[in-house]
């Protein structure tokens, strides 16, 4: 009986022994839990930002260097005939 | 064209080349870096892009109640600038997000309603090019909405929560951004307001062209 009780009253402290002990939580990088700025991300963490900056100011260019040609050549097509229906009305009139 | 279109095309394209200057010369945004000088050409397209569908909706209503031709003429070339001062937002501002929040697109109240009035713009064309008979009053219709949702756009950012930079942004720029910014500014209304006298002009032609064939057809 006293036997039984001594393994009742040590078995939590047994039990508590034999438990794996908690590793030790590594502190978690600045980055997770504070603002950081951009330039100050390890190099793994950057996108280079040059090739985005080109890419948006060569598009701007593209768009508006192409919509010029557009409404140039629009223009001049329609403006030719514009031109060619007037010469042949008047020569019309004058027949 | 009228005799000031050729000189202030001429200042415009020097003012294109000396922006580039002003841009790089203009310090770096502490967060940021070298991918906020996007802003410089984003904020006035995205600002012609509004301005275009105001001056559509204007000219429509006035077509619809007015009927005058001279209206719709200056809808349409207006509707195809906000087509293309939309594609310029829209694809510089994805570009500048991926860097800036790590993602191309946000399903945000600002890009979404700023994605909508380029899609009404882009009807209002399709309107016009496709829909026969009758289109013209129907895209001007179109027009309305596309002016509505202008206010919709601007004020989303103060409203709504959004990643989108405030309005509030602009008048606290430090002077060398802020005159970068007003440059380039300045920059894209005078293009904006070159192309539409040079769009209405075409289409002026083309209404011309559509007389002389009916005067030969008579």
């Amino acid at each position: 009986m006293c036997f039984l009780l001594l393994l009742v009253a040590c078995a939590p402290g047994v039990a508590q022994q034999s438990r794996p002990q908690p590793q030790p939580q590594p502190a978690p990088p600045a980055a997770t839990d504070e603002f950081v700025p951009i330039s100050q991300l390890p190099a793994q963490d950057q996108l280079p930002a040059a090739p985005l900056l080109v890419t948006a100011y060569a598009f701007v260019w593209v768009a508006l260097f192409g919509y010029l040609l557009s409404v140039g050549r629009r223009l001049t097509k329609v403006q030719r005939e514009v031109d060619r229906l007037e010469s042949d009305i008047a020569r019309g009139t004058r027949t | 064209m009228p005799k000031w279109f050729m000189p202030l095309a001429g200042v415009n394209a020097v003012m294109f080349a000396a922006a580039p200057f002003l841009i790089a010369r203009a310090d770096y945004e502490s967060t940021m870096g070298l991918v906020q000088k996007i802003f410089y050409f984003h904020m006035p397209s995205a600002s012609m892009f509004l301005l275009s569908a105001i001056v559509c909706g204007i000219a429509s209503a006035r077509f619809l109640f007015g009927g005058s031709p001279r209206q719709d003429r200056l809808a349409y070339a207006a509707a195809e600038l906000a087509v293309l001062f939309g594609a310029i937002t829209l694809v510089t501002g994805p570009l500048w997000a991926r860097k800036a929040w790590g993602v191309w697109w946000a399903w945000d109240v600002r890009l979404t309603s700023s994605l909508m009035g380029w899609m009404v713009a882009w009807a209002y064309l399709l309107v016009r090019k496709y829909g026969g008979p009758g289109s013209d009053k129907l895209a001007a219709g179109l027009a309305l909405f596309g002016m509505a949702n202008v206010p919709f756009v601007y004020i989303s950012v103060n409203y709504w929560r959004t990643i989108h930079p405030k309005t509030s942004v602009v008048p606290t720029l430090p002077a060398d951004m802020g005159t970068a910014l007003w440059f380039s500014f300045a920059c894209f209304l005078l293009l904006f307001t070159l192309l539409l006298r040079v769009r209405v002009h075409l289409e002026e032609q083309r209404a011309k062209l559509d007389t002389l064939y009916l005067s030969l057809d008579e």
